[in-house]
């Protein structure tokens, strides 16, 4: 981490130290030494493991959010189509085990219409956005009233159980591990990795890009911005399905409750990560460090009874805060700079 | 063993005949509650709904409307109709919040109507005829009654709490002054919310943070469903640990029934309490017995002996 801060600090001597780059890991080292000063279990193998893992919901919904948000997009419904999502596919689950019976089979079917909806949801948010020419931030906030209340109504207003047997043979995806590192490690890592490459190293990142600083410039350019645009949302669409194929296992119950403001996380994430909320400007490796950012907030709050319970929000949207003024302010530049 | 006692009654309505309402032909009672969003408040609506079944059939001059509403102004527009359109004769009120609901549910009283308030006080005293409520401060106290029958002195407990509320703080209050010089250390508390995740991960910190950790107060069953998956991932499960919850899930009773060790008692908050709050509005026309008043229900705790009869298998909680 030190390293990377060390080479953008080169690369940038105009700016002294380029803070907008290293900004998020050092807001994110800085609380580790704190969770460590609080309490040396921060750093034990099982509480990395604990934290890691619980990032990775937010951080694949968030690296899809990155590539929406830098296309100048929005999605709001990111948490409710998640719930919905969830709520299908133990629906889907348990009804195939009288056909497929609890094997590998039902949970296969079940992440493949996890994967379906995700895709379909996405292209539904996208399309309407584009070819429906409504506000991105109005239709994904009509889908998000739509999503959880049809997770309400297909549980009945209570909570969707998957079937304990198949929960048996689903659980390992959530609490084994490959190589030392957690299932859901895994898959987050290799999300990040694919979208890190999606963003960075292809035409369609550049497009984002382009779309999101000037719509207009980048049509004149010939990009064809309706379809990136829609392409922006059915991948944050896939990114939600992946982290849902992940969370069923974990509780294996999808209720009215599952996935309550991971829209507004994943969305903190993406600009504490430094990608700039009107678009023009993302950076996946940032995301990543901001949905760490996050859970790491909320994993020192519970390890220490110094600050009163009803003051958590407090503190996570101080530091929320904190962490992007120390990437946008103009303190320690000379004002000029515009 | 009743279900519910009646720890007092309201001297000032004590003297009105109720008679009075049961002249008319009809008897119409509007039910309004919130629409369910969490698993109790769905249990709770299967409940009113079960009631409403069983009294209209048992009295067929009695006419309940059930309505429920997303919002708390959408649920004063309901109370407004149901006044105006409806014509009620008495009302059956369990509040979205006391504050923005109790000028609206003065205003049905003013219509004449007998109103039954459940499970959420209104804030100025002295509208409701009949109120009907679960105890929370009970709840509390009987959880700790029962950790300090299973522990001993120097053993270690750590709370989950819900959502930092009124209703929280009663429980908490009444819990932490019962196990106070019990010897049992309370390592820490923190809101889930009552939520399984939040529970989950929650629980994940506290063993994380505390090595020796003897039993749990999660308060509420979707908080331990959650606890119970943090245990049993840190393979901590064994060695006698066990989880309290509340509330009365159907899954949860199951597993007492079962001998489920972990979660081995559960204590009651009882989504039905809206069918008893029904069942005495009614017998306020057609009971020669006064039933004006204050009814609390028991915090029941639930054991393998008593589960049964707490089991709603149909019930959406």
């Amino acid at each position: 981490m030190t390293e990377t801060a060390m080479s953008t600090a080169k690369s940038s001597k105009l700016n002294g130290f380029d803070l907008k780059t290293a900004g998020p890991a050092i807001a994110l080292l800085i609380l580790c030494v704190i969770g460590f000063l609080l309490n040396p279990a921060f750093l034990s193998e099982g509480n990395i493991t604990n934290l890691l893992t619980r990032s990775a919901f937010i951080g694949i919904i968030a690296v899809g959010a990155t590539f929406v948000i830098t296309a100048g997009g929005i999605d709001l419904s990111v948490g409710s189509m998640a719930a919905v999502i969830a709520g299908v596919m133990i629906i889907v689950m348990n009804g195939a085990v009288d056909t497929f019976g609890t094997g590998l089979t039902t949970v296969l079917i079940g992440c493949g219409c996890s994967i379906i909806l995700g895709l379909g949801a996405g292209l539904v948010n996208g399309l309407l956005t584009t070819k429906g020419k409504i506000e991105a931030f109005i239709v994904t906030l009509g889908t998000m009233g739509i999503y959880r209340s049809l997770v309400t109504y297909f549980a009945d207003g209570g909570t969707l159980s998957l079937n304990y047997d198949i929960r048996g043979v689903y659980r390992p995806v959530y609490y084994e591990s490959f190589l030392g590192l957690p299932i859901p490690v895994w898959v987050f890592i290799i999300v990040s990795i694919a979208g890190w490459f999606l963003m960075n190293r292809t035409a369609f990142g550049r497009y984002c890009t382009a779309i999101g600083s000037n719509e207009s410039v980048a049509k004149y350019s010939a990009i064809k911005v309706d379809r990136v645009k829609t392409l922006t949302y059915v991948i944050q669409g896939l990114c939600v399905s992946l982290a849902t194929i992940i969370y069923v296992p974990r509780l294996g119950s999808a209720s009215s409750s599952t996935g309550v403001l991971w829209e507004l996380e994943a969305i903190a994430a993406v600009i504490i990560g430094g990608t700039v909320l009107k678009g023009g400007y993302g950076r996946i490796g940032g995301t990543i460090l901001g949905a760490l950012i996050l859970t790491t907030i909320g994993n020192i709050l519970n390890f220490t009874d110094m600050i009163s319970n009803y003051l958590n929000g407090t503190m996570q949207g101080l530091i929320i805060i904190i962490a992007v003024w120390l990437q946008r302010g103009d303190w320690g530049r000379k004002t000029s700079a515009d | 063993m009743k279900t519910f006692r009646k720890i007092g009654a309201l001297a000032t309505v004590a003297t009105i005949a109720f008679t009075g309402w049961a002249s008319a032909e009809n008897i119409k009672i509007g039910v309004s509650y919130p629409t369910p969003t969490h698993a109790w408040a769905a249990g709770m609506n299967w409940h009113a709904e079960k009631a409403e079944e069983r009294l209209e059939a048992l009295y067929p001059d009695v006419d309940l409307i059930l309505v429920n509403s997303p919002d708390p102004s959408a649920q004063a527009s309901a109370l407004e109709d149901l006044m105006s359109v409806h014509q009620i004769d008495a009302l059956v009120v369990l509040p979205f919040e006391s504050e923005p609901l109790t000028d609206p549910v003065l205003n049905v009283k003013k219509s004449g109507a007998l109103i039954t308030v459940v499970d959420r006080g209104l804030s100025q005293p002295g509208i409701e005829d009949i109120y009907v409520a679960g105890n929370n401060p009970e709840l509390g106290r009987v959880s700790a009654q029962y950790m300090k029958g299973r522990l001993k002195e120097g053993d270690n407990i750590v709370i989950l709490r819900g959502i930092p509320t009124l209703i929280d703080n009663e429980r908490f209050d009444a819990f932490m002054a019962e196990i106070e010089g019990s010897g049992i250390n309370v390592l820490d508390h923190k809101h889930a919310n009552w939520n399984r995740d939040d529970g989950f991960e929650v629980m994940q910190d506290f063993l994380s943070r505390f090595p020796d950790i003897d039993a749990v107060w999660a308060q509420d069953d979707d908080i331990a469903i959650g606890v119970v998956a943090a245990l049993k991932q840190a393979g901590r499960d064994g060695n006698g640990m066990f989880v309290v919850g509340g509330a009365g899930m159907k899954e949860t009773i199951k597993g007492i029934m079962d001998g489920n060790e972990l979660v081995p008692v559960d204590v009651l908050y009882p989504p039905a309490m809206i069918a008893t709050a029904m069942d005495v509005t009614v017998a306020a026309f057609k009971s020669n017995g006064p039933v004006a008043g204050r009814y609390i229900l028991g915090a029941t705790l639930i054991t393998p002996e008593n589960a049964a009869s707490f089991y709603f298998p149909d019930s959406p909680f």
